[in-house]
């Protein structure tokens, strides 16, 4: 367990920070032109990233794998960026949102980390605001706020519904200057499919071209890595359909530690499952429970028109359950209450896998034009997938797969356990312990990329100063190359019957089933043992057509498939491990006569880091204890 | 629902392209479009046949990946749709479905219906931002801008690069792509300082890279997603005049 050192700064919670930007090591403008730095993923952690180490003054290569950084998947979040900026003089600080965000993560994440998160999400808005995101504005000209869920002031920003795509496009285009300038450059359509550590540090990588099928190495001084969440383990997510777990997986692989990858958000307000083809579930952002109820019938199975039930034949359940909240409770609490709900037979619409979010009362109290005005593109989107329409009609919901609190295990540095491969965004485990909170990812990510990783990545530069960018000859390159090429006639040569979306689309049932909302020790075990039973099907059956010279998606598919088996097997196996529920970790075993979720601190209040130990070996696991110096401990009630 | 398919398929860039015919059978009415594309991958798979290559990724019609031209129309049938929200409802039992890639001077195709979009890119690295690097930037309430121009700009903003407008233009022109991004900056105050450069700057990368001049006829705004409307080009129009006779930068 030596290894596991988080290395966070001495001193005062709230002077951390301060006191690691005045002492840590610099690297002097002369010399950032001589260091090279590769950033994979354009997200919202990954294009501020790459655009602010380039605009210090180092070479950055960039890559994704669609064919543009402005399609990353950020530009898919709805809701809203949080920041601690009072602005509705409504009781807001940096300590109340890191408060919040140690309180609905469950006490499971580490207090200086989230504590800086905190600290530098004012300035975000005000990055964003500089580049010129229409952030939405009040009639004098300020910033507009909207509330999210687990917390009680008014701290997100947001821009309509699109709030992930202006913020990301914010960051897309402060890269595409740096890119005009020669500081940046952009590889897209490019799939990374391993690293390459030299002498115990990241040095470079692995990709293979979409277009020409070409495999290219790429070198550098240090690999920062922004690839995003896995949520689409489940197959069927609010996740783009090509967001994946590969690239953590391959560090993993490298030996860097991967953090509590059991914990994974099941978010309350998608749209649900309407019939065995879909490949994606549409999320309706956390924004609409501001003003959306959420109910049920108080009778079984009743198939009345939700408009022809009085109010006094529903159940509210969550304003029941949890009067201090209401709709507005975090994002576990409100899944499983669903899910507690259509398992007692309350549920409605066709599968009885819904539960109604009803706008009635606020379009008769605020007006359908203010309304529209909040929501108007996701009552369209909505509309335009289901045919109904949320102003006329309750929406139905049921909760899906959404976001990964789990990911690449890193330090204080946002540094993973192998030198210089760092971890930013969604693909690090830090900030969000066993839940996130709405609206704080973007947060998350940007504050990473902007103001966090320009300054950790300078410090572990500038040792590496008179190192020089290693030769892409060297045999460690060769011999990634070769494993590489290896691994893709391996999924050529199977010519087996069945397709690679296929596998993926029974490994999120079995994923759903038993390691989703709810967890327990037979389900996982069973879980363990249809993984092994499909992996071994997977290699022997798989069906790729085409060839690997060229441009294939099923070569591409296959190869994100077969890291997310490998994966699920470690999810299941933290999942085991932790007998505890905590936040969206829910295992049945530990809950309280109500349903409540029961932490067990002192035997679970750790991160889980594993070490990987060989394919098909049980991984070997680290504990970081965590120590919470700053807040008190506490059963975490919304009632 | 029964349904007669007739996709472009090309191998490479180079490759001379062909419609290749398909029978799907079992369509649900239900199905998206890239649903049911899913299928008929599978389905040729199965039976040993290559797969269709198409983009699509966020099935949200905000990523921008997908640009399919369906029966003669970007994104195919409906109001402000991008291809992922097209369902199969919109078509009838038995019918033959055209589908292209998006066929433009500035948009090569790389393989069957997948088209290179760089082209937007490097339209964007012309000066489709406002240039300050992280850490300079001032209080964002200081900089107050009213909830009429904010609404405009964010109107503007929610372009998604797809490149519909391109596809139903027939000069292939990007002018409403530019005009978005230009409009956008152009009515806030931080995107004032640079607003001569970008428009210039924008508009003469446009034309280096293929892309045909505007004559008004407002097929992008019909068929953009998004619902972008051509009052942006002509804000465009204004930008790029004031800053022609502007003193140059
Ligand atoms: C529908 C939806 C709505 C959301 N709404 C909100 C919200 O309102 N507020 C909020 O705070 N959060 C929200 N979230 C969460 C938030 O959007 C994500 O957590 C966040 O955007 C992740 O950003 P990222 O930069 O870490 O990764 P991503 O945006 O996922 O980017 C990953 C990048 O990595 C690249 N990549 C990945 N693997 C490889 C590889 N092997 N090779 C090359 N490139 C690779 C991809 O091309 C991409 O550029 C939402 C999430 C969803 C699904
Ligand atoms: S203007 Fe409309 S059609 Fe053109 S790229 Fe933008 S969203 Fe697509």
């Amino acid at each position: 367990m030596s290894k596991l050192d988080a290395k966070i700064p001495e001193g005062p919670l709230a002077k951390k920070w301060t006191k690691y930007k005045a002492s840590q090591k610099l690297v002097s403008p002369n010399n950032r032109k001589k260091l090279d730095i590769i950033v994979v993923g354009t997200g919202i952690a990954g294009a501020p990233a790459a655009a602010s180490l380039a605009e210090m003054g180092y070479n950055v290569k960039v890559f994704c794998f669609q064919d543009s950084a402005r399609r990353a998947h950020s530009v898919a979040a709805q809701g809203g960026i949080n920041a601690a900026r009072n602005n509705k003089n409504d009781g807001d600080s940096v300590y109340r949102l890191f408060y919040d965000m140690i309180k609905g993560g469950d006490y499971r994440a580490r207090e200086a980390n989230v504590y800086r998160a905190a600290e530098v999400s004012s300035a975000i808005i005000d990055q964003l605001t500089a580049q010129g995101v229409p952030f939405a504005r009040e009639y004098g000209g300020t910033l507009a706020n909207r509330t999210f869920g687990g917390v009680q002031v008014s701290r997100t920003n947001y821009a309509q519904g699109q709030t992930g795509q202006q913020v990301l496009l914010g960051g897309y285009s402060a890269l595409k200057r740096q890119v005009a300038l020669g500081k940046a450059t952009m590889y897209s359509r490019r799939q990374m499919l391993d690293i390459v550590v030299i002498d115990g540090k990241a040095r470079g990588i692995i990709t293979r071209n979409l277009i020409t099928g070409e495999i290219e190495r790429h070198a550098a001084h240090c690999v920062v890595l922004a690839t995003g969440g896995y949520g689409t383990i489940y197959y069927l997510s609010t996740l783009a359909v090509q967001s994946n777990a590969s690239a953590a997986m391959q560090a993993y692989r490298k030996g860097a530690y991967f953090g509590n990858p059991s914990f994974i958000q099941i978010h309350p307000t998608c749209i649900p499952v309407l019939n065995e083809y879909q490949s994606k579930l549409t999320l309706m952002s956390e924004s609409l429970r501001n003003d959306g109820r959420i109910w049920v019938p108080k009778v079984k199975g009743d198939k009345r028109n939700p408009n022809d039930i009085p109010d006094e034949e529903r159940d509210y359940y969550l304003e029941r359950r949890y009067p201090a909240f209401g709709n507005l409770v975090p994002r576990d609490v409100a899944s499983r209450a669903a899910k507690e709900r259509c398992d007692a037979g309350y549920g409605v619409g066709k599968t009885g896998l819904a539960v109604y979010l009803d706008f009635r009362d606020a379009v008769a109290k605020q007006g359908k034009k203010a309304i529209k005005g909040k929501y108007g593109n996701l009552f369209d989107m909505y509309e335009k997938i289901t045919g109904d329409s949320p102003y006329e009609t309750p929406m139905m919901i049921y909760p899906a797969g959404h976001y990964t609190m789990g990911g690449l295990w890193v330090d204080y540095n946002l540094q993973t356990t192998v030198p210089g491969l760092f971890a930013i965004g969604e693909a690090n485990f830090s900030d969000h312990g066993a839940n996130r909170l709405g609206a704080s990812s973007l947060m998350q990510g940007a504050g990473d990329g902007y103001f966090i990783a320009p300054y950790t990545v300078s410090n572990y530069l500038a040792d590496e100063i008179t190192t020089k960018v290693p030769s892409t000859d060297l045999p460690e390159f060769e011999e990634a190359h070769n494993k590489v090429v290896e691994r893709i006639n391996k999924f050529l040569n199977i010519n087996g019957t069945k397709t690679a979306s296929s596998f993926h689309k029974r490994l999120g049932h079995i994923m759903w089933e038993h390691a989703g909302m709810k967890r327990n020790e037979e389900g996982l075990k069973k879980a363990l043992e249809e993984i092994a039973a499909l992996k071994k099907e997977f290699w022997s059956d798989l069906k790729i057509p085409g060839k690997a010279d060229e441009l294939n998606q099923e070569l591409e598919k296959a190869s994100r498939v077969a890291d997310f088996i490998d994966l699920a097997t470690l999810i299941v196996r933290d999942a085991l491990n932790r007998k505890e529920s905590c936040g969206a970790h829910f295992r049945e075993e530990s809950q309280s006569e109500g349903g409540e979720a029961v932490r067990i601190d002192k035997e679970y209040s750790y991160v889980a880091a594993w070490e990987y130990q060989g394919d098909d070996k049980e991984p070997k696991l680290h504990k970081e204890q965590l120590k919470f110096e700053n807040v008190e401990v506490k059963v975490r009630s919304y009632k | 629902m029964k349904i007669k398919l007739n996709i472009w398929k090309q191998a490479n860039p180079k490759a001379k392209g062909r419609f290749e015919k398909y029978e799907l059978d079992g369509v649900d009415p239900e199905m998206s479009f890239l649903e049911m594309l899913d299928s008929l991958n599978e389905k040729l798979i199965k039976e040993g046949k290559d797969a269709v290559a198409f983009d699509h990724d966020c099935h949200e019609a905000i990523c921008g990946c997908c640009s399919l031209y369906i029966n003669g129309r970007p994104h195919g049938p409906g109001e402000e749709v991008a291809t992922c929200q097209v369902h199969m409802r919109a078509f009838k039992d038995g019918e033959t479905i055209t589908v292209e890639p998006w066929r433009a001077k500035g948009f090569p195709v790389l393989k069957d219906l997948i088209v290179d979009r760089n082209a937007f890119d490097k339209i964007m690295s012309a000066g489709g931002f406002v240039s300050i690097d992280a850490g300079q930037a001032p209080d964002a309430n200081s900089i107050l801008v009213s909830k009429v121009d904010a609404d405009k700009a964010f109107d503007a903003a929610a372009c998604i690069g797809c490149g519909a407008c391109v596809a139903a233009c027939k000069n292939s022109s990007a002018m409403l792509f530019v005009a978005a991004k230009v409009s956008q900056l152009a009515l806030l105050p931080q995107g004032k300082v640079e607003a001569k450069r970008r428009a210039l700057n924008m508009v003469a990368k446009m034309d280096e890279l293929g892309f045909g001049s505007c004559t008004n006829t407002g097929a992008c705004e019909v068929e953009c997603p998004k619902g972008i409307g051509i009052d942006f080009i002509a804000k465009l129009n204004r930008e790029y005049l004031c800053a022609s006779f502007g003193e140059a930068e």
